[in-house]
């Protein structure tokens, strides 16, 4: 989510999906929201029923383009060169929007001297080093002038840079940066002010915009070739639909109207995907459409709690609310000098050592204390990529022993899927709870690229799994909303919640471990470990759970809200709860597990994630519960004009009452409430009150929406046009760079990438999600209903490709990528045409990524092409474009796959109990 | 000797042989007639119409066929699938349109499967929709070729006919159908029939001010030998297109005049009997 | 001569079976219980019910701002992932190089995979790198999953096996 925080200040959806009915314009690109969301889709259509336009591109024409006013076919991973097509039309045209680009971005500041841009150094910015394939922003002169720390390294800094731009190497190489920097640029950052100027930031600045390093100036330079006809020629479309596009993304934004911009996986299973966001990003700042109704961008994430998991990371480099994961080198070393170097003196980050400080109290209680730096020393360091992609490959060569799948298939689901079941073969141990025996379950004996059973080690523990209408908890959504699902019925025989497991495993544990005086043991003796209910759990009808052993959730959400260890709750006796992320305290005297949550549960009995409350308020307040704080808008200070005056009457969001003194609104305020629109922070003010009250973007340090990024992207300031790992073309912009430079590789026998364009893979290939199906089929391929719906792995392509290597609309055909190759029936569609692209024809084929080897219906596994590389922010695959060839035929070899479980047409014929005859289900009637 | 539960069964089966009564229901053009307005311009072909129906109702999945017409794997209507989206790709170089609709029974106001009915199982409910009773219905078919719109069929699996039963069950407790709440682009809409066409007209009005000048309403009013179906559509392509038919023939219409041809048939038949045998009697000594 | 309509508007009344006359819901006297969607990020909210202790219908809530009571499919059959004749039930092993999965009580499974854990990290763990540099940590067990898992299940995941056992690899396939 580094794409979404470079830009704005925190790497999640900027509004809520109710709100796409308020825009006028919605541009849906690297997402097919009818298709993958439909529900969210149905926002979009109120709008495009009041007259909205709805612009759909897509390399595929799918059913949301089937839904939209304007369709653009383009080819997949051209992304960066469309939107930059746009910014390019937007800035030649004078179309921004002015008032909002001076006041609320980085528009006017100016970067230093020694920045060099793409198209000064043929495709790479200044600082890389071809070496490492990596940045080095402190040599690019990436950062401001005029900022503070000019000259003054900061304490913990390893490699201090003049503008306090700092660069961590951890020892091994890079690890991929998923958190710090995600919300605003903790870590590396940082601008802080000079002097008591009255523009937010303190930097230099230039407001005619006409500075030629001003980042307004620099984002024209960097954008200028990529003209209506050049972007065409690298994406396949026409000049014309570009303009298009521009013009109604133009027209509809202002003062006076809004637009917005979805996207999904489409954009981030790229390895440039945290920069085609930011380009997204850049486009919004531009034309005035952040933090005001009907704007933003709109991230749809993919599962139940994505949002969540990263929010509350099962991530190796993060920990709670985008702290990162210390690592193992001086600048984590002890907790102060962590502080140091991932706080910001200025903006809402410099409050971080009361989140680490409240986190490491909420996790080893009293053992942690002010005089062991709250025994900072446990947690686990990092000191190269422990992601997902890099631990399977070392999985394969049998540097691991066991490991936890919860919930997950990479068996089936994983990029290079092949690759990802070698890892599963070469465990000594491995753990699966599900609900079903996946792919991943019965990856020793189902898999047809395995050796038979006798030939595989691995010992495999299978836990079955609680639904979700079978244990409460809650999800965190795509619009940032906690919703608490209660618990209904309790699961069937040794079905147990994934916090059953966890719970009981952890007591097993510390039971094996009890009397250990091992310092390595001390951190799980020491653990606070207790969330058992205070009284039996009772089901929803009355009946008392028969489960034992299930942790009180409740209890875990109220841990992660945190509460005071001083003051007790007057009506319980219990610690205090705390009413939000205000309070925390670095002393010691609060523990909170997960800051941004703050405030989810601020009062025993008042969770606020299971509020279920409708107002007339459009923005919902009481339905869940948004983080940060409740606010359903983020920035949406930007909604009132610098004096706090709403842009217009149809537009309004939030405004400054003079009266009250404060901001109102129907939204919370993301924004000091009291601070008014005329604040200047005086010199040398540090955390919030160095925001002025007209510095929207509270998240960074200067306050402002960043055009240029000094961070925390590691590919770069500027979003820039590179071709996708594997294209069938070089780079027309760039000819020297083709991929981006900062593309991390995993090369092997198991993993082979085609680097240049070659004639043995000519046609580019893009996977893609069903309506009917989700993932890998573990929550699809198991149910007669959706399957019924889509029986049968296919490949769609178009009927000129067709004919060419003479394959049939629903005869079969075999994909090849230099990773594997799969059978698929083919779908013969006019929905997918070849693009001309640089003067010659570019075919292309999409691949839905449903099937596997487990499960009702059964199929090719599309992930057995895709490639295992990674982008350098994010450790992010690019599952989403490769290169392939297609011809007529089956694969030879083993016999085709039979389903491993029979086709079950009813999910039950048991009578409903306690109901009469007459009002049961009518195909029980038969 | 006959066990007591089938001498039970059988007395509880009497009432259904000889109706002690018979239940009012309101007249066709009734207010309180309820019915389905679909809006195809609205359908983004999800399907969750077809999920949540065969959830409801619990009904089985029919089987696993890859049938290459578009996204369509279920094929049609039957005694299982009581909602069907059908799809159609009409793709041109400037990439045209992908037709999408969920299909359903029409519950017509003079439906020729309760015309045909020769048990009486087929009967307009208090909702004014047309409801297949299970218990009754003696699998004969004879609906299943009375329907023009290939709505109805008969179960593989039990024999008897079924189909929509416009969430009767849930009706009765004020609930709307389950395909229709679960829309999650209201192109299902449900309500007493009346609003919906008003509604469905002023929709229309809508697309064409927007330019869509191909809108037009499906069955809203009299469509072939029909008048105003109580499942009605919005289309924007020719009715052939979402697979429904164009003039949809009535075949009670058929009926008199194939009662007359046979009536005449028989009286030639028995005049040219009678002038045969007469003319033999005559010859006869 | 036979013009329509054949039939007046005008319906007699039906004969109605006993059981037609009887029709009502299943969900009378059932238990509603307030749930939010498994499947996309949409986060639809959703009205499960129960009836003598088993699961009878799950639909879109009405009340929910987000999806008014709709579902897509997969929601809509988000009753069918409960209650599936393919669910396991029972706790499962399979023993290396075995060809078939054993049923196993569930507390026997726990206890294996606590020592099997135990083992590996006390091999694997390591308190510093060669520069002498804090570590604290094990790169021999991993653990996968959460996107599809409540925020408490995730807090718990990330609390034992990175605060408590010192484990590195703690994953999902939430990126960017």
């Amino acid at each position: 989510m580094p794409g979404l925080g470079a830009s704005f200040g925190r790497g999640a959806a900027t509004n809520y999906q109710q709100d796409l009915a308020n825009s006028d314009c919605v541009l849906f690109m690297g997402s097919n929201m009818a298709e993958a969301h439909p529900v969210g889709f149905r926002w979009p259509l109120k709008a495009q029923a009041r007259g909205a336009k709805l612009i759909h591109v897509d390399p595929r024409f799918t059913r949301t383009s089937a839904m939209c006013d304007v369709f653009v076919p383009i080819r997949v991973g051209s992304d960066i060169a469309f939107l930059g097509g746009l910014i390019n039309y937007v800035l030649t045209h004078e179309r921004h929007f002015a008032e909002f680009v001076l006041a609320y971005t980085n528009a006017a500041t100016i970067v230093e001297d020694e920045f060099r841009d793409t198209e000064d150094l043929g495709g790479v910015f200044s600082g890389y080093d071809p070496k490492g394939r990596e940045y080095e922003p402190a040599k690019g002169g990436w950062g401001y002038q005029g900022s503070e720390a000019e000259g003054k390294a900061r304490k913990g800094g390893t490699t201090a840079h003049p503008t306090g731009y700092r660069q961590r190497k951890a020892g091994g190489g890079s690890h991929g940066m998923h958190g710090y920097g995600l919300m605003g640029g903790a870590s590396s950052h940082g601008q802080p002010r000079k002097n008591a100027t009255d523009v937010p930031g303190g930097c230099h600045r230039d407001e005619t915009l006409q500075h030629p390093k001003c980042a307004f100036q620099l984002l024209k330079k960097h954008y200028a070739r990529y003209t209506p006809e050049a972007v065409a020629e690298v994406c396949g479309c026409a000049p014309e639909q570009v303009v298009r596009v521009a013009e109604l993304l133009c027209q509809n934004s202002g003062r006076d109207r809004t637009g917005m911009i979805v996207y999904a996986v489409g954009w981030t299973q790229h390895t440039t995907g945290v920069q085609i966001i930011r380009a997204a990003g850049i486009l919004q700042l531009l034309l005035g459409n952040v933090g005001r109704p009907g704007g933003g961008v709109m991230a749809m994430r993919g599962h139940a709690s994505i949002q969540g998991s990263t929010d509350i990371p099962t991530l190796y480099d993060l920990l709670p609310g985008y702290l990162p994961q210390p690592a193992a080198d001086k600048g984590h070393e002890n907790l102060d000098e962590y502080v140091g170097h991932e706080g910001l003196p200025t903006g809402y980050w410099a409050n971080t050592k009361k989140f680490v400080v409240s986190l490491m109290k909420a996790w080893y209680g009293e053992a942690a204390t002010a005089r062991n730096h709250y025994r900072w020393k446990w947690l686990p360091r990092i000191d190269r990529d422990y992601s997902q992609l890099p631990f399977f490959r070392d999985m394969a060569q049998g540097k691991v022993k066991g490991y936890f799948l919860l919930g997950q298939n990479p068996a089936g689901g994983g990029p290079n899927a092949g690759l990802h079941r070698e890892g599963l073969r070469n465990l000594d141990w491995l753990v699966v709870m599900d609900w079903f025996l996946t792919d991943s379950a019965n990856f020793w004996k189902d898999a047809p690229d395995g050796p038979p059973p006798q030939g595989v080690k691995t010992e495999v523990f299978f836990f079955p799994a609680a639904a979700a209408p079978e244990k409460e908890g809650s999800f965190t959504n795509t619009q940032r909303l906690l919703q608490w699902h209660d618990k209904a019925l309790d699961p069937p025989g040794d079905c147990r919640s994934d916090a059953w497991l966890v719970y009981n495993l952890g007591k097993k544990l510390k039971a094996l471990y009890r009397g250990s005086r091992k310092a390595k043991d001390q951190s799980l003796l020491h653990l606070t470990w207790d969330y058992e209910f205070d009284e039996p759990p009772h089901l929803p009808d009355g009946t008392p759970s028969l489960i034992a052993g299930e942790p009180d959730v409740s209890k875990v959400l109220q841990e992660i809200n945190g509460h005071s260890l001083t003051e007790t709750d007057p009506s319980t006796g219990k610690p205090k709860l705390l009413s939000g992320f205000a309070e925390l305290k670095d002393d010691g005297t609060t523990a909170c597990g997960c800051w941004i949550y703050s405030g989810v549960f601020p009062a025993y009995g008042r969770n606020r994630a299971r509020d279920r409350e409708r107002t007339d308020n459009p923005v919902e307040p009481d339905w869940g519960w948004a983080w940060p704080h409740n606010r359903r808008v983020m920035y949406n200070r930007c909604s009132a004009d610098p004096d706090g005056k709403p842009w217009s009457e149809r537009k309004k969001l939030l405004w400054w009452d003079e009266q009250q003194h404060k901001w109102v609104g129907p939204d919370q305020p993301d924004f000091p409430p009291d601070t008014p629109p005329h604040y200047r922070p005086p010199p040398d003010a540090t955390g919030m009150d160095a925001i002025g009250g007209a510095a929207p973007f509270i998240m960074k340090p200067d306050g402002l929406g960043w055009l240029f990024a000094p961070g925390p992207a590691k590919d770069g300031p500027f979003p820039t046009h590179y071709e996708p790992v594997e294209s069938p073309v070089g780079n027309l912009f760039y000819p020297r760079q083709p991929d981006s430079p900062t593309t991390r590789y995993f090369e092997g026998p198991l993993n082979r990438i085609a680097h240049r364009p070659t004639p043995e893979y000519p046609v580019v290939a893009c996977t893609f999600r069903l309506t009917e199906h989700y993932l890998s089929g573990p929550m699809s391929r198991f149910n007669s209903w959706l399957n019924e719906l889509q029986p049968e792995m296919f490949v769609e392509l178009s009927p000129e490709l067709a004919a060419d290597r003479g394959i049939e609309h629903g005869g079969w055909l075999v994909v090849r990528s230099p990773r594997g190759a799969i059978e698929a029936r083919a779908m013969v569609t006019r929905r997918l045409r070849p693009l001309r692209v640089q003067g010659q024809t570019v075919h292309q084929i999409g691949i839905p990524f449903h099937w596997g080897y487990a499960g009702e219906t059964v199929g090719a596994v599309a992930n057995d092409l895709t490639s295992l590389v990674a982008d350098p922010n994010v450790s992010m695959h690019e599952g989403k474009v490769f290169v392939c060839q297609v011809t007529a035929g089956r694969l030879d070899g083993p016999a085709p796959r039979r389903p491993t479980e029979p086709f079950a047409p009813w999910p039950t014929r048991a009578a409903v109990p306690d109901t009469p005859r007459a009002a049961q289900p009518e195909g029980h009637l038969t | 000797m006959i066990p007591l539960a089938v001498l039970t069964d059988i007395a509880a089966e009497l009432p259904n042989a000889f109706p002690p009564r018979r239940t009012p229901v309101p007249d066709a053009d009734a207010d309180e007639v309820m019915g389905f307005f679909t809006d195809a311009t609205l359908c983004i072909g999800c399907k969750a119409c077809e999920v949540a129906c065969k959830q409801w109702n619990q009904l089985p999945a029919d089987g696993l066929e890859f049938t290459g017409y578009s996204y369509d794997n279920t094929k049609h209507l039957g005694a299982t699938t009581w909602r069907h989206v059908a799809f159609k790709e009409k793709i041109t170089p400037d990439f045209g349109k992908w037709l999408m609709v969920s299909d359903v029974c029409k519950h017509c106001a003079a439906a020729p499967c309760q015309q045909s009915c020769p048990t009486g199982s087929i009967v307009y409910n208090e909702f004014g929709s047309v409801y297949v009773q299970p218990d009754i219905c003696n699998g004969c078919g004879y609906c299943v070729v009375a329907c023009p719109f290939g709505v109805i069929d008969r179960s593989m699996i039990d024999g008897h006919a079924h189909k929509c039963t416009l969430c009767f069950d849930r009706q009765t407790e004020g609930m709307e159908p389950a395909c229709a709440k679960s829309c999650p682009t209201d192109s299902i809409q449900f309500g007493p029939i009346k609003q919906l066409r008003e509604r469905a007209r002023e929709r229309v009005e809508r697309l064409h001010e927007q330019g869509r000048a191909d809108a037009y309403l499906y069955g809203a009013d009299s469509v072939g030998d029909y008048g105003p179906l109580h499942s009605f559509f919005l289309l924007e392509d020719h009715p052939h297109e979402y697979n429904l038919p164009v003039a949809p023939p009535q075949p009670l219409r058929n009926q008199a005049p194939r009662y007359a041809a046979g009536l005449a048939v028989g009286a030639a038949l028995a005049a040219v009997a009678a002038f045969v045998f007469g003319r033999a009697a005559r010859a006869a000594p | 001569m036979f013009g329509l309509p054949l039939l007046p508007n005008r319906r007699p009344p039906q004969p109605y079976s006993r059981q037609t006359e009887q029709k009502g819901s299943r969900l009378r006297g059932a238990t509603l219980t307030k749930s939010v969607c498994p499947y996309c990020a949409v986060g639809c909210g959703m009205n499960v019910y129960t009836k003598g202790g088993t699961l009878i219908d799950i639909e879109g809530n009405p009340d929910s701002p987000i999806n008014e009571g709709t579902l897509c499919p997969k929601g809509a059959n988000s009753f069918q992932l409960a209650v599936n004749p393919h669910r396991q039930k029972f706790a499962l092993h399979r023993k290396p190089f075995a060809d078939r999965w054993e049923r196993v009580p569930l507390d026997w499974a726990l206890n294996r995979v606590a020592e099997r854990v135990k083992e590996a990290r006390d091999e694997g763990f390591r308190q510093k790198n060669e520069k002498g540099v804090v570590l604290n940590h094990v790169t021999t067990i991993g653990t996968l999953g959460g996107a599809t898992l409540d925020n408490e299940e995730n807090y718990l995941i990330k609390k034992l096996f990175s605060a408590g056992l010192g484990v590195v690899s703690v994953e999902n396939q939430a990126r960017i």
